[in-house]
């Protein structure tokens, strides 16, 4: 409403942050908590080697660099970039919330923050320094506890981001208490970090095993025994998974369900959850086949079978974040802003006097028989479009011609009093924030792109509505 | 601009967001301001780093010596590179707070590019490593080589335009509504100047950071750079420093010319003047250093980073001197705009409330009263009268609301031991519904 509308027509603005913050997910766990432990290990596993023969601590010593080198470089760009990106495209998908979030949580971002300079130094220097540390034992031990704090570190900064994370998911808390310490008491939160955890180390450990195959060539003898390593790595922390999963599992639903007052909203979740079940331990399974599978017999395994469990757990994190989301809807912060940017305290307001008279950024601000299709556009824009596109991913036209048949004329009449009650017939979307006139432009405009379907930019091509002068008043004031 | 203006020529102004600040306004801007210059520090080491890496190791194909240069330049970027995007997050959040319509508009209508930012600066980061990880394996590729870093290079030298394009976007209300993304923002009058200022100053930056690198006296720079002397190289890096501070003579006047009038006010005239001031100060240290024997160019080192560590904190409060002239207008109206529409949302609540109420209440209300009037009479809550008690025929009905109100208005003859009831057609079917409402309350 008071932001120029950012709109992009074919892939949706939901798809731009999604895809953004699973990349980022996914890099930190990975190939930052998870990769510090099993990276420092292995330079530690070399250092032992180290008595018996120098040539394999060379070798070991080379290989956890390799994989240092691997992280480091993703993390450094891609890890970093992504989480800057979460910023950038969360403010310009749904700035109103992001900008109130900002508000209230600056503290606990600033927290995040410095926990985030921290551990980019300190990979740094740990990554910069390695080569200098092979000159002597000692500087070769300072440099392994060194990676030790640093796995710490990483850790921490996956505890604090949680925690963070589970205070402004928590409905509810927003409105009554604000203080940041809640998120660490949440109920969720043990669980929630004791599974983050082991999954990150698995992850680790799968992207490991690939490494090994690709920088550990054929003719070098320690090629079966890092398989093994990094095997046995990942079947450790399988059972950790597989029991803080279930704990997890079973806590979600009575401490968030819990919101869901409507049954619909209640079956579409355990649908969905059911699916993560399967899964999460398909995934898991996947790793554990291929890490035992590495453990008795490194030598038979194709690279590309390899490639699965890694793919399985992107999918299921992917999965896991998206129903974390799902949950949150129809708010984006909890009990105090609706999804489409909209505050629950403007409904009655803007339901009396309409949508559009109150924005800023639109092109008409009252529906009137001339404009009709013009107003309804501009109120799809502020009640729809940070969920819906018009023909691209979760098109309305689509949505509408799902429900009552494909290729059926649409009817006005039915969408309004479907419309009229949206958010009690899915509860995953919010109220229509409007008035009866701008409800029947929407619908009106809907239907018209049933008939001739067309993409609407948003303000990134469109720029922002002119306005006219009213020259006449300007000479007045100026003559004053 | 005053804000009468603002609103004769119906600039858009928006509603701000209505939750406290979390920190007092001074703090947040002071924050905003040291955030900043730390961040714009080491993107400038970063941008300037790769670009003299490009420009010594096209030297190096005339001398290869130069390559050592590169090499040795290039190491720093990694750190730096890194350090320019995580000191980025505190001035983004602090611009966040302070100025959330004003940024997140400009985002918004430079949509594209803004968010191309993202993977841009993946690119050039991913072609620095690429770069800086194959210089032996690419030696003998050199073209390659060189169009590693100089794609790294070109992305460098653009992002900082999507940056001043918001930032100066920003600033401008008024230009909104005549704005069509990033090209047409780019173009707005002061774009260039600033552009040409702030890359101007990474190089001034870079060759005082080559100066003092190179100057160290644990840097074993024989054994890293054989081919040059330690000399030979800083002299050069202060030289570079000194040319870029010499651009700014004429980017500097220009970029000040080119600022719309609305911002410019005396203060800031002065804390510019301040700034200019200490610069001079600093370009004659660095004539001096340039010109000096070897041992003495050292000593004016320090002295010239505290000039232009002055000149950088009073052209920082500058700008955001300015940024808050121009805009408190427009900040005036929007608070006033807020305010009232607060006030709307608070009366609309209160209305729909005690509408609901109301409604509720004449409901419920409206019931009893057309019970008590149109059938107390004939029927009683426990006792036979007229007619059956109510305790009889509610039950009847329970969940049938429509047979009930089919009943009223046209009854039929039922029991034998009573007479007929009268229907009662002359009710509207609004009151049949809320008589028929209350009974199956009871
Ligand atoms: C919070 C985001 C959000 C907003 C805002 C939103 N929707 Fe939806 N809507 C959804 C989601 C998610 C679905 C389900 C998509 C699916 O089934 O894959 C959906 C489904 C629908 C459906 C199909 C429902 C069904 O029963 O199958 C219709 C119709 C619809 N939306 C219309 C609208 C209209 C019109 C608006 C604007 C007034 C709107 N939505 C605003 C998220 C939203
Ligand atoms: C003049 C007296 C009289 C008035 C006034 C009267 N009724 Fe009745 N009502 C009767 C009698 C007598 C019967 C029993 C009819 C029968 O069983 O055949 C009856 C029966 C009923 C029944 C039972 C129907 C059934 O299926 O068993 C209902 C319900 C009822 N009345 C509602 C009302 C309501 C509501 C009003 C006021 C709008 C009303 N009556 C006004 C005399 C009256």
């Amino acid at each position: 409403m008071d932001f120029p509308i950012f709109h992009l027509d074919f892939m949706g603005n939901r798809w731009l942050i999604a895809m953004i913050a699973i990349l980022h997910v996914l890099i930190n766990h990975a190939l930052a908590v998870g990769f510090a432990p099993l990276v420092t290990l292995m330079e530690y596993r070399g250092y032992l080697a180290r008595k018996t023969d120098l040539e394999q601590q060379k070798r070991w010593d080379d290989l956890a660099y390799k994989f240092l080198f691997v992280a480091f470089v993703i993390t450094t760009t891609v890890g970093a970039m992504t989480g800057v990106g979460i910023w950038f495209s969360a403010a310009l998908v749904n700035p109103a919330s992001i900008g109130s979030l900002i508000r209230v949580f600056y503290f606990a971002w600033f927290t995040e923050w410095i926990v985030f300079v921290g551990e980019v130094i300190l990979i740094v220097i740990y990554f910069l320094t390695w080569k200098k540390s092979n000159r002597s034992d000692k500087a070769k031990r300072r440099h392994i506890r060194f990676g030790l704090i640093l796995s710490i570190f990483s850790w921490i900064t996956m505890a604090v981001i949680v925690g963070i994370l589970g205070f402004m998911m928590d409905p509810g808390n927003w409105l009554s208490d604000k203080t940041l310490f809640n998120g660490f008491t949440n109920p969720l939160y043990i669980p929630q970090l004791l599974f983050r955890t082991p999954l990150a180390m698995i992850m680790a450990g799968c992207i490991g095993l690939l490494l090994v195959a690709i920088f550990a060539k054929k003719d070098n003898p320690i090629r079966p025994k890092a398989f093994r390593f990094v095997s046995i790595w990942t079947l450790i922390w399988v059972p950790h998974v597989v029991i803080a999963g279930l704990w997890y599992y079973y806590k979600i639903p009575d401490l968030m369900i819990g919101n869901l007052p409507v049954a619909l909203g209640t079956q579409l979740f355990q649908a969905w959850y059911d699916k993560l079940f399967y899964v999460m331990f398909g995934a898991v399974g996947l790793a554990v086949i291929i890490g035992l599978w590495t453990l008795f017999n490194s030598r038979r395994i194709p690279k590309w079978l390899m490639v699965l469990p890694i793919i399985g757990i992107f999918i299921f994190i992917g999965m896991f974040e998206r129903i974390r989301e799902f949950i949150r809807k129809p708010y984006v912060i909890g009990e105090y802003m609706y999804a489409n940017a909209i505050r629950v305290e403007d409904y009655p307001l803007l339901q009396k006097d309409g949508i559009l008279p109150h924005s800023t950024f639109v092109s008409v601000s009252e529906v009137t028989e001339e404009n009709k299709l013009e107003a309804g556009e501009n109120v799809f824009l502020v009640a729809c479009t940070r969920c819906h596109t018009t023909s691209g991913i979760n098109s309305v036209v689509n949505r509408f011609e799902r429900m009552y048949g494909k290729g059926n004329p649409l009817n006005v009449d039915a969408m309004k009093t479907y419309m009229r009650s949206m958010h009690k017939a899915r509860y995953y979307m919010p109220p229509f924030p409007g008035n009866e006139k701008e409800l029947d432009a929407l619908a009106y405009y809907i239907k018209s792109l049933q008939t001739f379907p067309r993409t609407i930019e948003g303000a990134q091509l469109n720029g922002t509505p002119a306005v006219e002068y009213d020259i006449e008043k300007i000479k007045e004031h100026i003559k004053k | 601009m005053n804000t009468v203006l603002i609103q004769l020529l119906q600039i858009p102004v928006p509603k701000d967001i209505p939750l406290e600040m979390p920190l007092p306004h001074w703090l947040l801007v002071a924050l905003l301001i040291f955030s900043f210059l730390l961040h714009i520090l080491f993107v400038n080491l970063m941008i300037g780093g790769t670009a003299l890496t490009l420009w010594a190791e096209l030297l190096g194909l005339r001398k290869k010596e130069y390559n050592d240069v590169a090499i040795e330049i290039e190491k720093t970027v990694t750190l730096n590179k890194s350090l320019a995007v995580v000191l980025g997050v505190a001035p983004l959040l602090s611009i966040n707070v302070l100025y959330t319509v004003y940024f997140y508009s400009a985002n918004a209508i430079t949509g594209l590019f803004w968010i191309s930012i993202i993977p841009m600066v993946i690119v050039a980061f991913l072609l620095g490593y690429w770069h800086k990880y194959t210089w032996e394996k690419l030696r003998n590729n050199k073209s390659l080589h060189i169009a590693i870093i100089a794609g790294a290079t070109l992305i460098y030298l653009f992002v900082p335009f999507i940056f001043l394009t918001n930032i100066n976007l920003m600033q401008f209300p008024e230009k909104w509504a005549s704005v069509d993304g990033f090209f047409s923002a780019m173009t707005l009058a002061n774009v260039f100047p600033r552009y040409l200022h702030f890359i101007t100053a990474s190089f001034a930056v870079t060759g005082l950071f080559v100066f003092w690198y190179f100057g160290r006296r644990s840097y074993e720079f024989e054994k890293n750079i054989p081919g040059f002397s330690r000399y030979e190289i800083r002299r050069k890096a202060m030289s570079l420093a000194f040319g870029a501070s010499i651009a700014q003579v004429v980017f500097g006047p220009l970029l000040f010319i080119t600022l719309p009038t609305e911002g410019i006010d005396w203060d800031l005239v002065i804390t510019i003047g301040i700034g200019v001031t200490a610069a001079v100060f600093a370009m004659v240290w660095m004539w001096n250093s340039i010109n000096a024997e070897e041992h003495r160019m050292e000593k004016y080192f320090w002295p010239i980073v505290l000039a232009l560590t002055i000149t950088v904190g009073f052209m920082g409060t500058g700008r955001q001197l300015y940024r808050a002239n121009a805009l408190q207008p427009h900040q005036e109206v929007m608070a006033q705009k807020t305010a009232e529409y607060l006030q709307l949302v608070e009366e609309a609540k209160l209305a729909a409330e005690s509408g609901e109420m109301e409604k509720a209440e004449n409901i419920a209300m409206a019931g009893e009263k057309l019970f008590e009037q149109n059938c107390v009479v004939c029927h009683q809550e426990e006792n036979r009268l007229v007619g059956p008690p109510l305790k009889e025929i509610v039950p009847i009905y329970e969940g049938k609301k429509e047979a009930l109100i089919a009943w009223i208005k046209k009854p039929g003859k039922k029991r034998d031991d009573y007479p007929p009831m009268p229907g009662f057609t002359q009710l509207s079917e609004e009151k049949l519904e809320s008589i028929a409402d209350y009974m199956l309350k009871l």
